[in-house]
Order: structure tokens, then sequence, then C-alpha cells
């Protein structure tokens, strides 16, 4: 079960590292662009060090096996083995969605981690430890661009209230255990996400307020169907995967 | 003594995205043990995507085997986690001298991130009348910066 939940952290990074990386070469002006690439790097190297350190409790699990290495882990599963949140699998959509999306889970990563530095295994509490100081610029950068689009112009706000509308709804998931998450989190290796949503709200109403933008608010609505921790992904990650793992699928174990 | 030796050898590793800089003035070297005809070398990364480090690891293979070293082992630690405060002081020079202002040397660099997190002055006038053009630069490790006296823009060596 460790394990699945070392699979859920390393999915989440590498996914919005995939997802930011599409925009390089795109971005609005070179230094925005500079700066998503540089997070996507930031999320893809935080995604090798949680694929190792998965890779590593997977074959202890099972020292007969053919070991699995950190690229198997990223290129040879399908969509349903990926245990990402659905949030991060989102399409780029315009520059308001990618920034909110960004907001949204950074302040969540911060306090995930941050949670993790007291992790009983050590392996996780020292991947924290490196993450977390890369995590804490991504919530400035992205909360800056919160603030500068939410009370920018007529064009940038309701942008943004675009964005609130499409990317509100993925919000639940993140503070939904999944069995993973709750058997790691009483095992004092992981955290109970749950736990995590009254320092999450706070700071991200902060931002939202100085950005005149409406706050979030937790519902109690009905479930949504999705559950990316638990394999049941949007549309949009068979594309992801369609895109990142061809080479490995089309050339096995190809290197360069 | 053979580890200083060893040491001394690695002092040409540069970091290839800043030049001027060995992997011992940005303090990611971490260790240098020998056992029995193995050296086992131990570093860090500055930041966990930095794709400079595979580059580093070809260099410290390939230079100390040329120095006799063939039997190499490179270890990596995340923990205790890089910081900006490790650089030397020589290495803070030469990052100066090269154009890059260096860290701010204060509260920032601890976890809590407290403190300002920005160049004391402008690496080619020295003028302190600077601003910020972008939280992120060519390279993850620095920000960019821009002169408002000399008006040239240029990198800083993030607080990290």
């Amino acid at each position: 079960m460790f394990s699945a939940y070392l699979l859920h952290l390393a999915d989440n990074a590498l996914i919005l590292g995939h997802r930011n990386s599409e925009w390089t070469g795109h971005g609005p002006v070179l230094e925005q662009d500079i700066a998503l690439s540089n997070i996507a790097l930031d999320l893809i190297g935080q995604s090798r060090n949680l694929y190792q350190l998965a890779a590593d409790q997977l074959n202890a699990l099972s020292p007969d096996k053919k070991p699995v290495t950190e690229d198997d882990l990223a290129y040879l599963r399908d969509a349903t083995a990926f245990k990402n949140v659905v949030l991060v699998e989102q399409p780029n959509g315009d520059w308001a969605q990618t920034i909110l999306r960004q907001f949204y889970f950074s302040q969540f990563q911060l306090l995930q981690f941050g949670a993790l530095l007291r992790s009983k295994e050590p392996g996780l509490a020292a991947i924290s430890e490196k993450s977390i100081k890369e995590i804490r610029y991504h919530v400035k950068w992205s909360s800056e661009w919160v603030c500068r689009l939410g009370d920018g112009t007529a064009e940038s706000h309701s942008r943004m209230l675009n964005a609130l509308e499409a990317l509100n709804p993925l919000i639940p998931e993140l503070f939904t255990a999944a069995d993973y998450e709750l058997s790691s989190a009483s095992g004092g290796q992981g955290v109970d996400p749950a736990d995590l949503k009254g320092n999450w709200l706070k700071p991200v109403n902060q931002i939202l307020e100085t950005a005149t933008l409406p706050l979030y608010i937790f519902e109690n609505k009905k479930r949504s169907v999705l559950s990316g921790k638990n394999g049941f992904h949007s549309e949009h990650l068979g594309y992801i995967l369609a895109e990142m793992q061809f080479l490995q699928r089309a050339y096995p174990g190809c290197t360069w | 003594m053979e580890k200083e030796k060893i040491i001394s050898i690695l002092e040409a590793v540069m970091d290839p995205e800043i030049p001027v800089l060995s992997i011992a003035d940005l303090g990611i070297l971490r260790d240098v043990e020998i056992s029995g005809n193995d050296v086992i070398i131990t570093v860090t990364p500055t930041y966990s995507g930095c794709p400079a480090m595979e580059v580093i690891r070809q260099e410290i293979r390939e230079l100390l085997s040329k120095n006799g070293y063939p039997n190499v082992k490179i270890n990596q630690v995340l923990s205790p986690a890089w910081t900006s405060e490790w650089m030397s002081a020589s290495g803070r020079e030469k990052l100066e001298a090269y154009g890059i202002a260096a860290p701010a040397i204060n509260h920032s660099c601890t976890l809590d991130g407290s403190g300002t997190d920005r160049p004391d002055h402008c690496p080619l006038c020295r003028s302190r009348n600077i601003e910020l053009i972008s939280r992120f630069g060519s390279t993850s490790c620095k920000a960019l910066y821009r002169c408002l006296d000399c008006l040239e823009p240029f990198d800083y060596f993030k607080c990290h």
C-alpha cells in the first residue's frame, strides 16, 4: 500500500510537470515561458526521486521478480494504473487556467510535503525536505499571478472566473483520502489529506480575496465519479500518456 | 593523503551551467571516501530536476579515471537538502566576477522562507538600485534582475 502512495505522489508531480512543459516555447512572454519550464523541471525531478523510492520498495517486496526501474513506472503503466489527482491532468486551457491549477496544487503540495517531513520513511522525508524549498517558490510565483490576473483587467478577471468554474469541482478529490493514503497515514509514513483542508483553505482564500475573486467554499455536493487517485481518470490522461510514453512503447528500452 | 588528492582533482569539475564554479565551490560535493580500490563520492543536487547533475556525474568519473581511479561510485543524497549557504566564499566571488549576483545570506534560505531573497547589488556596477524581472531565470538556480542605474539585466543566484 505504501508503494501505491509513493506512486500517487510521483504521478501528481510527473503529470503536472508534463502539462507545464507543454508551455515551453509557447508562454505569453519569454520570462514566464522560462518560469513554467523551470517549475516543470522541479516537478519532474521530484517525480524521479519518488519513482526511484517506489521502485526500491516494490523490488524489496518482490525480490524474485525482475527489478523495476523509475523508467518502467513512468513509461510503462497504463492510465488506470496512474494515481494522480484529476486536477493535474486537466488541459492547460488559457494562461489563467494554467496559473490557477498550479496555485491550487502548489498550495496543497506545500502542506502535504510539509507533513511528510515527519514521515517514518526516511527516504520520503528526505524527498520532502528537498522538494519543499522548490514548492515554496512555486506558491509565491503562482500566488502573484492569481492576484495579477484576478485584480487585473476585465478580460483577465473574467478568464480567472472561467478557470475557477473549471477547476473548483476538482478540489474535493485532493482532500478525499484513498485507501493507500489512510493506511500510510496510520503507519506514520504518509498523511491523511483531510487533515490539511483548513490549512489549505486559509491562504488560498487570502490570495483569492486580494485578487478580488470569489472565495473557495467546500460544498457537500455529490461526489464526482472521477477519482484519479483510484485510477478513474478524465479522458485527458490517456492523451498525455500517448504522447509521453510513445517512444518507450514503440522502441522498448530505447535510451540516449 | 589520498582523500585530499582526490578532492583537489575534483576541483576541476565545474558546474556545466556556471563554468566558473567547481562542485566544491557550490557545496554539492558532500563527501569523498576510499574503500579498498573504490572511491565513493557523495553529491547532492541543487534542485530536484537539475539536468547538470548527469553531466557532473559523468565528469567526476572521467576525471578520476584519467587520474588513476577507475572504480568510482557516486552516491546521491537529498538530506540535508542543499542550500545556497553552502557556497564557498571564493565561489561567491567567482560568481560575481562572472556577472551573476551571489545569493543573499540571511534567513531566506530557511524552510519557512522568511527573510529577503534578493541580490544585494548589481554585479556589474555595484548599484543597489535594482528590480526583479522574473523569479525564474535561465536555470533552476537563477532569477532575473535588472539594474536601474547601468540598465543591464543580470542573473541572480537564488537563495535556496
